[in-house]
C-alpha cells in the first residue's frame, strides 16, 4: 500500500473527486499558486484542472465561505479552504448563520452540499492566532457536519464522503498530521461520516479521542499495556453526527472512560462525550469520567509554554491510573 | 527634516535591515529560533519614515510583518529579540513570539497576524482619542492583501464617518502571499479605495523614506485638526518570500532585481552622501554600531531564562 501523508491523502481525494465529478471545484487563498513549494493538500491541482476549477482567492474568508454557500445551492460542489482555524471566525457568519441554517429556513427545499477544509492544531510554534481548535464551536451549530480525521487513510475516505455528502461538511485537518505518513489504499473508497473507529481494542478503559491526540493515546496505551492496563482507543473521526453506539458499547465493555482532546477544556467537545456516558451508560461506569485536555488558555508561542499547553501521554497515563 | 534627523532615518532603516537579516540567519537553526520569520526587507522606508513622523503618545497597530514598525516606534531590540527567542524577558514573556508582539510601553498596542484584524482596532483607538479629546493619532499598518478583508471596509467607513484621527498606512509590496496585486483585486491602487469612504487617499513612493515621512506628518496634522482619517499607500516591494519557508517560485527574478535597484537604504544614503550630510565614514560607523546593537540583542535573548511552563497559565485575565 502507498505510504503518504495526510496532506497528500487530502490531495488525492480532491484530485479523484474532481476527476469524477465536474461540479467539484476548489477555492481558497493560495490553493493554486502557493508560497509553499513542497507537496501539499492542493498542490498540482491548478496544473491538472486549470484556473476555472482551482480558484485562488483574495484574503477574504467571508467571501470564500459565501462563495461556497451560493455556488452549492446552484448545484456545484465547492470545496473551499480556510487556511487556519482561527480565521474561520471571519467566515463564521456565512457558515454558521447561512450554510448551516438555510436548508432549515427553506423548509427542507434547498440544499447546500459544500465542504470547508480548515487546518488546525498547536505544536507549530506559531501562537494562538494560528493554533486554536474550535471544533466544539462548529459542532454547536446544527446543520453542519464536523469531521476531524487522524490518519491519512481516514482523511482520504472521509473527504470523499464529505464531497459527496449533500450537507455542509466542515473538514478539519491537523497541520502537524499533514506531514505524517501512513498507509492509504490507492483505489477509490469512502469512509462514512458519523462512524467512529476503534483504533485499538482493549478491555480496562476506553479512551475517546480524535485528530492529532490519537497519537498521544497510542503512546499512553503502549506504556499502560506494560503495566497490565488494557486501553481501548475510540477515534471519533466525526464529531457530528456522533457515533453514540460505538462509544457506549466500548464504555459498557470497559466500565471506564477518559476523553482526550487537544482543544481547551471549558465548553470543549469532551464534555459532550462525558454527558453521553452519564446519560446513557451511568450504570456501567466503575469510576468517574475524566477529561484530559489543554488548559483554558490561548496557545502560547514559546516552546516550553506550548509544550505545557499540549495534553501529553503522561497526563493521560496519570488520569487513567486514577480510575483504578 | 534637518540632516541630523535624516541620518537618524537612515540609521533606523539600517537597524531594521540588519535586525531582520539576523533573524533570517538564526531561523536556519531551529535550536536558536523556531518557525517561519516574516520580514520586511526592501520595505524599510515605510516603517522608518512613518515612525519618524510619530510622537511617543501616538499609537500603532500592526500586522504580521511588524518588526520594522515596532523598531521605528521605539521598541527595544533586546526585548523584541528575546520575545522571538521565546524567553521570559521578551516583551510578552514568550506568549507572542515573532507574530504578535505588543509593546504598550511605546504605544505599539497590537501586532495581529489575522490579516485585516488590526484595522477596526485602529479605528477604535482613534475613537478613544476623539472621545477623550487627546492629541494623538493612530497609525494602522497593513498590506495590500488586507484591503480585501471585510474588516478593512467596515473600519474605513466608520473612521471616515466619524472623522477619526487615524492614518491607514498600506504597504503595497505587490504580493499577498503568492498572489500578485492584479490577481487579488481589480483596483490599481489601494489608495483609490479611499474615495469610496469619503476620505483622502494618497500614493507615496514607499521606497523613499523622506516622502513617507512627509506624507505621514501631513496626515498626522490633518488628523489632529479633525480632518482625518487618511489612507496612505506606500508603493514598495517584498524582496524575499512571504516568509523564510517560501522559495519565491512565483516571483519573477528580474522583478526582484529591478526593485533591489531601488533599495530604500541605498537611496537615502546616496542622497545624504551627495549633499554632504553623510560621509562614508559616518555610514561605516553606523553599520558598526548597529552590528553591536543586534549582537547585543541576540546575546540578551540567548542568555535570558525560558519561562517556567506553568507561566502559560498567567495573563489570560486581569
Ligand atoms: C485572516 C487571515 N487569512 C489568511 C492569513 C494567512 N496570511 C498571512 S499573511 C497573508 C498575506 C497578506 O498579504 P498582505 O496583507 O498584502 O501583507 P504582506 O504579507 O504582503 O505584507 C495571508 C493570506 C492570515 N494570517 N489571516
Amino acid at each position: 500500500m502507498q505510504q503518504i501523508t495526510l496532506g497528500e491523502a487530502v490531495n488525492q481525494a480532491l484530485r479523484e473527486e474532481m476527476r469524477r465529478d465536474e461540479r467539484v471545484f476548489i477555492a481558497g487563498e493560495g490553493v493554486g499558486v502557493s508560497i509553499h513549494s513542497g507537496p501539499g493538500a492542493t498542490s498540482g491541482l491548478l496544473e491538472e484542472f486549470g484556473p476555472r476549477r482551482v480558484k485562488d482567492t483574495p484574503v477574504s474568508e467571508a467571501g470564500i465561505a459565501g462563495l461556497a454557500v451560493g455556488a452549492s445551492v446552484m448545484g456545484l460542489l465547492p470545496v473551499v479552504e480556510v487556511m487556519f482555524n482561527p480565521f474561520f471566525t471571519i467566515a463564521a457568519d456565512q457558515i454558521v448563520n447561512h450554510a448551516a441554517k438555510l436548508r432549515y429556513l427553506s423548509g427542507g427545499k434547498s440544499k447546500f452540499p459544500l465542504v470547508v477544509r480548515i487546518k488546525t492544531g498547536a505544536g507549530i510554534g506559531a501562537g494562538c492566532q494560528h493554533s486554536h481548535n474550535l471544533e466544539a464551536w462548529l459542532a454547536h451549530s446544527p446543520g453542519l457536519k464536523v469531521v476531524m480525521p487522524a490518519t491519512p487513510a481516514d482523511a482520504k475516505g472521509l473527504l470523499k464522503s464529505a464531497i459527496r455528502d449533500e450537507n455542509p461538511v466542515i473538514f478539519i485537518e491537523d497541520i502537524i498530521l499533514h506531514w505524517v505518513p501512513g498507509p492509504v489504499p490507492e483505489e477509490d473508497y469512502t469512509i462514512p461520516i458519523g462512524v467512529a473507529d476503534i483504533k485499538k481494542p482493549g478491555t480496562d478503559v476506553t479512551v475517546v479521542t480524535w485528530s492529532k491526540a490519537l497519537g498521544t493515546a497510542f503512546k499512553a496505551a503502549g506504556q499502560l499495556e506494560q503495566e497490565g492496563i488494557s486501553v481501548e482507543i475510540v477515534d471519533l473521526r466525526s464529531l457530528v453526527p456522533l457515533d453514540e453506539a460505538t462509544i457506549l458499547e466500548s464504555v459498557r465493555k470497559t466500565g471506564r472512560l477518559v476523553i482526550l482532546h487537544e482543544a481547551t477544556r471549558t465548553g470543549g467537545f469532551g464534555g459532550e462525550i462525558a454527558a453521553l456516558a452519564a446519560e446513557k451508560a451511568f450504570d456501567a461506569l466503575k469510576a468517574p469520567v475524566i477529561r484530559v485536555t489543554a488548559p483554558d488558555i490561548p496557545v502560547p508561542c514559546s516552546k516550553p509554554l506550548e509544550d505545557f499547553y499540549m495534553p501529553n501521554e503522561a497526563d493521560l497515563i496519570e488520569a487513567i491510573k486514577r480510575l483504578f | 527634516m534637518d540632516n541630523q534627523e535624516k541620518k537618524k532615518l537612515l540609521r533606523m532603516m539600517l537597524l531594521i535591515r540588519r535586525f531582520e537579516e539576523k533573524l533570517v540567519a538564526l531561523s536556519k537553526d531551529p535550536q536558536k529560533i523556531g518557525g517561519m520569520m516574516i520580514v520586511c526587507t526592501g520595505q524599510e522606508a515605510a516603517a522608518a519614515g512613518s515612525g519618524a513622523a510619530l510622537l511617543p503618545e501616538d499609537v500603532i497597530i500592526t500586522n504580521h510583518r511588524s518588526h520594522g514598525h515596532l523598531l521605528a516606534k521605539g521598541a527595544e531590540p533586546d526585548l523584541i529579540m528575546a520575545e522571538i527567542f521565546g524567553r521570559r524577558t521578551g516583551y510578552n514573556k514568550g506568549k507572542s513570539g515573532t507574530l504578535h508582539i505588543a509593546a504598550p510601553e511605546v504605544n505599539a498596542l497590537c501586532t495581529t497576524t489575522v490579516v485585516g484584524g488590526g484595522i477596526p482596532i485602529a479605528m477604535g483607538t482613534a475613537f478613544a482619542a476623539q472621545y477623550q479629546q487627546k492629541d494623538y493619532v493612530t497609525v494602522c499598518y497593513f498590506g495590500n492583501g488586507s484591503s480585501d478583508e471585510g474588516s478593512f471596509h467596515e473600519a474605513l467607513n466608520m473612521a471616515a464617518l466619524w472623522n477619526l484621527p487615524v492614518i491607514f498606512l498600506c504597504e503595497n509590496n505587490v504580493y499577498a502571499g503568492a498572489q500578485r496585486m492584479e490577481e487579488h483585486t481589480k483596483v490599481q491602487n489601494i489608495a483609490d479605495r479611499a474615495i469610496a469612504y469619503g476620505m483622502r487617499g494618497e500614493i507615496v513612493d514607499g521606497n523613499d523614506a523622506l516622502a513617507v515621512y512627509e506624507a505621514v506628518q501631513r496626515a498626522r496634522e490633518e488628523c489632529l485638526s479633525g480632518a482625518g482619517p487618511v489612507l496612505i499607500e506606500c508603493k514598495t516591494y517584498r524582496w524575499g518570500g512571504h516568509g523564510t519557508a517560501d522559495e519565491q517560485l512565483y516571483q519573477p527574478q528580474d522583478e526582484i532585481a529591478s526593485w533591489k535597484e531601488k533599495c530604500p537604504i541605498n537611496k537615502l544614503k546616496a542622497d545624504l552622501l551627495q549633499t554632504g550630510a553623510l560621509t562614508e565614514l559616518d555610514y561605516q560607523q553606523m553599520e558598526t554600531e548597529i552590528e553591536q546593537i543586534v549582537d547585543q540583542a541576540v546575546q540578551f535573548a540567548e542568555t535570558s531564562p525560558w519561562p517556567d511552563p506553568a507561566e502559560a497559565l498567567e495573563d489570560v485575565y486581569v
